[in-house]
């Protein structure tokens, strides 16, 4: 009895240990070879320790002149795309849990109905809509289409249908109006969702690649991903500065993953999408 | 008159805090949606705009005939990838979600947590790194392979290895929201219902299989059309480890709607195609939750 108990036991570590590494070890791998000195073809035996010297990252900084831009405007696009959904999705999500008003449902189904539909759908006459305003190869033309997304507004709704209503009749007593009780009592009761909305925004947006490499056009417009992408072709005889360009891609979102795991987590549970 | 002020006056707010997200969505979703719609019957132009077909459905029928059908192989490349990846990454996710599930919190939050790493990067670079896993001369895949004696493979750019390759890629890209999802809906069930089996003498695999099985079915209802409409939409993957497309062996849908818009340019063919995916994608998620709410309830 005892020695099959142990045996299942082993089996199951085994089982976890096994997912891990097959779970970790492409970014591993990936991350290993950036921080060893690669100038052309990567050896035929694997890096499995990294050297940890920078000279990768030295020469994808000088060679690759745009890469810095990239980062800049993936910073942008996500910051700016993040602040409206923080701000408006709470905004919609308070109307849509706590005030009664004709044709609620039908707004609201509307929006959620949003999610279910395949974005690429959109993807042509967003391009013309864009075209026609300039705004192509610009990152208004990632911003903008960025402030349509169903998800804030649905957490936020969830999240504040759960807030007791006798904090804002307190404030109306106060003499708030509206806007008086969204600043003063909704939204920062409302923190822990927004944290996780936040965080989930801002992921989105940088890791975002299908539309942004439709929209942009010149290296320099580039986003991250998109500059990472095209790396491929343009460096194809020194792999240290694609493994470096990459990993340096990867790494903001890694960081930003390591320190607010809980809130990555906790949005998952509370109907995130990816993964 | 004073009906309508009276109206504004009780629910002016709640239509001003709605407008900034209505507007957003009425230009950026529901407006190009409509006119993806419109653009699918007719021959359209940057230049010109929009000429409407005559017969009305030729965009759709040239969406599946052109380049001897090549859409068709996509959709066909597109369901192999999809029942793959998506039965793996369920039963994956199930597994481990229940193997975490007894050990400490500190454990099972470490786990999830190293499950789910991966999939804050983009798919961009997860795809990256599976193409030099998969690089024919120099990665991890063929240095294991000749470890074992095997010849080497050219994974990712022999046409009959690729699409297979990708798909092997996405089935070992550990399903972590799948974990993270399951695990709470199992950290819900009562215990007593556990402690009600072990009276009946029920083993941990009977139990498993007869409690907590069933009552995460919501769950996996659930995962499975986010899966399914993921995977139906897979492209990033696909984009960087096979930018050649290595003939055509690893067109997907979105890969087809993707060059035909923006690579050629035909943006009539190309909005049919995309409400090809639009049409399936809705009766995906149709027909799994009738099948799985039809079963028994608990």
């Amino acid at each position: 009895m005892k020695k099959t108990l142990s045996s299942g036991t082993l089996l199951v570590w085994f089982t976890l240990m096994i997912t891990t590494v097959i779970a970790l070890f492409p970014m591993y791998w990936l991350f290993a070879n950036a921080f060893t000195p690669i100038t052309s073809v990567p050896p035929l035996t694997p890096i499995l320790v990294p050297a940890f010297k920078l000279d990768n990252f030295e020469r994808l900084l000088v060679n690759n002149k745009f890469y810095s831009n990239w980062m800049i405007n993936s910073l942008i696009v996500g910051l700016a795309v993040t602040a409206w959904h923080i701000f408006f999705d709470t905004l919609a999500g308070y109307a849509f849990a706590k005030k009664n008003f004709p044709f609620r449902n039908v707004f609201f189904w509307l929006i959620l109905s949003t999610l279910m539909i395949p974005i690429h759908v959109t993807f042509i006459p967003l391009y013309i809509i864009n075209r026609e305003l300039g705004l192509i190869d610009s990152l208004w033309a990632l911003i903008l289409p960025g402030t349509a997304n169903a998800f804030g507004i649905f957490l936020m709704r969830q999240y504040i249908q759960t807030l007791p209503s006798e904090l804002e009749d307190a404030a109306r007593i106060d003499g708030c109006n509206e806007i008086g009780v969204f600043w003063n009592v909704i939204l920062p009761l409302s923190a822990p969702a927004v944290a996780a909305l936040a965080i989930f925004t801002f992921v989105r947006s940088w890791n975002d690649f299908l539309w942004p490499v439709i929209a942009l056009n010149k290296p320099q417009n580039y986003t991250l991903t998109v500059g990472v992408a095209n790396m491929q072709g343009e460096f194809m005889t020194d792999w240290g500065i694609i493994f470096s360009g990459a990993a340096l891609a990867a790494l903001p979102m890694i960081i930003f993953f390591l320190l607010f795991q809980k809130y990555f987590l906790e949005g998952v549970r509370m109907g995130a999408l990816k993964g | 008159m004073t009906a309508i002020r009276k109206f504004i006056r009780q629910h002016g707010w709640s239509y001003a805090f709605i407008l900034p997200s209505m507007t957003t969505f009425t230009v950026f979703v529901l407006i190009p949606v409509f006119w993806s719609f419109i653009i699918s019957f007719q021959r359209y132009s940057l230049a010109r705009g929009g000429v409407w077909l005559d017969p009305f459905y030729a965009n759709y029928e040239r969406a599946f005939t052109m380049l001897g059908g090549i859409f068709v192989t996509a959709i066909r490349n597109t369901i192999v990838y999809s029942i793959f990846t998506v039965t793996t990454n369920i039963l994956v996710g199930l597994i481990l979600a229940s193997l975490i599930q007894p050990l400490s919190h500190r454990l099972r939050t470490f786990f999830r947590a190293a499950y789910y790493l991966p999939a804050v990067t983009s798919a961009i670079i997860v795809g990256m790194t599976w193409a030099y896993i998969f690089n024919g001369q120099w990665g991890f895949a063929n240095y294991i392979l000749r470890l074992l004696g095997f010849a080497p493979l050219r994974w990712i750019s022999d046409p009959d290895l690729a699409l297979g390759s990708v798909t092997l890629s996405a089935m070992l890209t550990i399903p972590a929201t799948a974990v993270v999802l399951y695990s709470a809906a199992m950290g819900a069930i009562p215990t007593e219902y556990y402690e009600a089996a072990e009276i009946d003498g029920a083993n941990a695999i009977r139990k498993w299989w007869h409690i907590t099985v069933p009552l995460i079915k919501s769950t996996t209802l659930y995962l499975v059309v986010l899966y399914t409409i993921a995977s139906f939409e897979v492209f990033e993957r696909i984009y960087i480890m096979v930018p050649s497309g290595v003939g055509n062996s690893t067109q997907t849908i979105v890969t087809q709607i993707y060059n035909n818009g923006f690579k050629d340019f035909n943006f009539g063919v190309a909005s049919a195609q995309a409400f090809v995916l639009f049409i399936i994608i809705a009766g995906i998620a149709v027909f799994q939750f009738r099948a799985l709410r039809s079963d028994v309830e608990y």
